[in-house]
């Protein structure tokens, strides 16, 4: 006999089938489960994409495509438009992330370049802690410290050395507004990007920085020249991902931007998102058409936030094919 | 020629001959001291081997490095110890030895590379034109620019070609003329012919051969003063490392250079000198030592240490 073992080896012949199908079966049910997780995943996500159009189709059917533009709200006279919140999330959401990415990236150079392996492993988990403070304390934190504070120091001191800018207008009563839901979303979104940036810095190939060093680059110009080129498209991408963050939000921005109904072009004045409005209105919703125009509100949240998805991975992709390619 | 060796002066009583002393392993060490010690006057019987004789490739030729005493070590443990050897102007200079010898540790800390590594510590001198290359106020990355680096696996950037060779003169400022200076580079490299109608392609589609001869390229951009090369051509094929070792023999007439090379055949067919280093176990530890250092015929030919005939002759290592 000298068939290969694994054919016909030693084990008596119904012994070796018991191992076979039982190893057949385990397999089969592994197979059917992972599927079906994934099933699940997908069915889920179909579910709730039919429940937030379906929702939102007498709205849609009523106001048509006016209803981005249309900035009133007003449910108790059947005036809905969307304008006033899509600006809200525009600004806050872009205002987070002029300030995330910079901290964002600085952090991770910080500790992935520069911080000593000790202070790494202690700063390191606490930028993740920091995303991991649920958002509603993130909230109560904006109204009860980070408002006042706003309202007495930073907002006058804005408006009087800036104030030629209309966004730096006069400060506000509260400290609740524009600028501290974008704050509040900076914070959230810092931990993202430091995060991943520190993780793609890392990543930077060794032997790159020693190539370049030896070419009688100072640290700094390592650091500019080929670290930070060589992580740039993951950097976007994980902008992007942030960016999906902070679109979403709606617990803590609901708590701090004053939930108000017109568009202001100052930071300082209240507004509203997207979602903080549905956070805000869905609850005590008394008639169809306003839940309608909340679920509306939804789907439009909806295709932002999957087309800020789709440009992080489209982004990470074709950074990797790129460099696959190369090779 | 060369300027008056500062660490002759103050330094202490044993190290004013140690560093003139070849053979490292401490037993010895002790008797070629005196043996030395004893032969003062008449250079030619001093200590243990030929490195010291001036040959007649030596002789009336700038050393660009003379290294005193130098010992390495990565934390507690001591990777090369009482390395003394001078490099000549435009000569190659190969170091060869067995794996873990301290070899890349050397080289490297020609230039300062290993400055970044934690727990790396030096002890000895390193003078480059007679001066200390790790004295305060040493600028080192002036150091490396001027002593070239290209390291065992081809590192080019992830940049089109121009790119590559363009890097470090524009970061320097070096940018009148910079196509020019690209094309002798990459022409000092022999690679222009094969890359001058794609220069804008990704450094990434070359060859290894061709990554590498970049690399030399990037390298001599710059126009530095001396190129250490570690094992270059360890990753290449044996047509990529002809061109390679062709390329250093016409390299050698502008610069100085230092290669670390595993392979015997390549030391005794481009070097001019070669150094050997050895693992030295004698007191538990092992640490990488200078056995013999000589002109390359001699030492492939006639070593006077029994170390190094094994080695050459792939007896062992
Ligand atoms: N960065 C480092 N940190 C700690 N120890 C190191 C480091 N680099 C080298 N060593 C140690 O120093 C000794 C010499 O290593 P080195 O790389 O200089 O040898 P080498 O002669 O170049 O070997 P090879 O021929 O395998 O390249 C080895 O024992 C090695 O483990
Ligand atoms: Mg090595």
């Amino acid at each position: 006999m000298n068939a290969p073992i694994g054919l016909t080896g030693t084990l008596p012949g119904d012994a070796r089938s018991r191992v076979r199908s039982a190893d057949r079966i385990g397999d089969g049910v592994l197979y059917g489960l992972c599927m079906l997780a994934s099933l699940l995943a997908v069915v889920t996500l179909g579910a709730i994409a039919y429940k937030v159009i379906d929702g939102a189709s007498a709205s849609i059917s009523q106001f048509g495509l006016g209803f981005l533009t249309h900035s009133a709200w007003r449910p108790n006279f059947g005036i809905f438009g969307a304008g006033t919140f899509l600006y809200g999330t525009a600004v806050t959401s872009f205002a987070a992330l002029l300030l995330a990415v910079p901290l964002g990236i600085s952090i991770g150079l910080y500790l992935s370049m520069m911080a000593s392996r000790r202070v790494r492993g202690v700063i390191g988990p606490l930028v993740e802690m920091l995303a991991a403070i649920p958002s509603v304390i993130l909230g109560f934190w904006g109204i009860l410290v980070f408002g006042p504070f706003l309202q007495a120091h930073l907002e006058p001191f804005l408006h009087r050395t800036l104030g030629f800018l209309p966004i730096f207008g006069a400060p506000s009563s509260t400290g609740s507004g524009l600028f501290n839901a974008s704050l509040i979303l900076t914070i959230m979104v810092v931990p993202i990007i430091a995060s991943l940036s520190r993780d793609l810095f890392l990543a930077v190939p060794q032997e790159l920085q020693e190539g370049a060093t030896a070419l009688g680059a100072t640290r700094w110009e390592v650091l500019r020249g080929v670290v930070l080129p060589s992580a740039a498209s993951g950097v976007a991408a994980a902008a992007f991902l942030g960016l999906g963050r902070a679109l979403g939000e709606a617990i803590a921005v609901t708590q701090v931007i004053g939930a108000g109904d017109f568009i202001h072009v100052s930071l300082f004045q209240t507004g509203d998102t997207l979602a903080s409005r549905i956070a805000d209105q869905y609850q005590g919703a008394a008639t169809p058409q306003l839940v309608a125009s909340l679920f509306y509100l939804g789907l439009i949240l909806m295709v932002i936030g999957l087309i800020a998805n789709i440009a992080a991975q489209w982004i990470a992709r074709r950074f990797d094919v790129g460099r696959v390619a190369a090779r | 020629m060369r300027p008056p060796d500062p660490s002759e002066m103050p330094a202490t009583g044993a190290s004013n001959v140690r560093p003139r002393v070849r053979i490292q392993t401490p037993a010895l060490a002790h008797e070629a001291a005196q043996a030395a010690a004893n032969a003062r006057p008449t250079d030619a019987l001093r200590g243990s081997p030929r490195g010291e004789q001036d040959s007649a490739l030596t002789v009336g030729r700038e050393a660009i490095f003379d290294v005193q005493d130098l010992s390495v070590s990565y934390g507690s443990s001591q990777a090369i110890s009482g390395v003394t050897l001078q490099i000549h102007r435009n000569l190659i200079t190969a170091i060869i030895g067995p794996s873990g010898c301290g070899k890349t540790t050397f080289i490297r800390s020609l230039n300062r590379m290993n400055d970044s590594v934690p727990g790396f510590t030096i002890d000895g001198k390193i003078l480059y034109h007679g001066h200390d290359i790790y004295d305060r106020g040493v600028d080192r990355v002036e150091v490396r620019r001027r002593i070239g680096m290209v390291f065992q696996r081809p590192n080019p950037f992830p940049k089109s070609i121009y790119d590559n060779v363009a890097w470090a003169p524009r970061n320097l400022k070096m940018k009148s003329g910079l196509d020019e200076r690209v094309e002798r580079a990459l022409r000092g490299a022999a690679l222009w012919d094969e890359v001058k109608d794609r220069l804008k392609d990704s450094a990434l589609g070359l060859s290894g051969g061709q990554q590498q001869r970049l690399c030399i390229a990037r390298a001599i951009a710059i126009q530095p003063d001396v190129l250490l090369l570690d094992e270059p051509a360890s990753a290449l094929d044996p047509i990529a490392t002809a061109a390679i070792e062709e390329l250093m023999q016409t390299l050698k007439n502008r610069y100085t250079i230092v290669i670390v090379t595993h392979n015997m055949q390549q030391a005794a067919r481009v070097a001019d000198r070669t150094a050997f280093f050895n693992l030295d176990a004698s007191d538990g530890r092992r640490t990488g030592v200078l056995v013999e250092y000589g002109d390359t015929d001699v030492m492939f030919t006639r070593p006077a240490d029994t170390r190094t005939s094994d080695y050459v002759t792939g007896r062992f290592g």
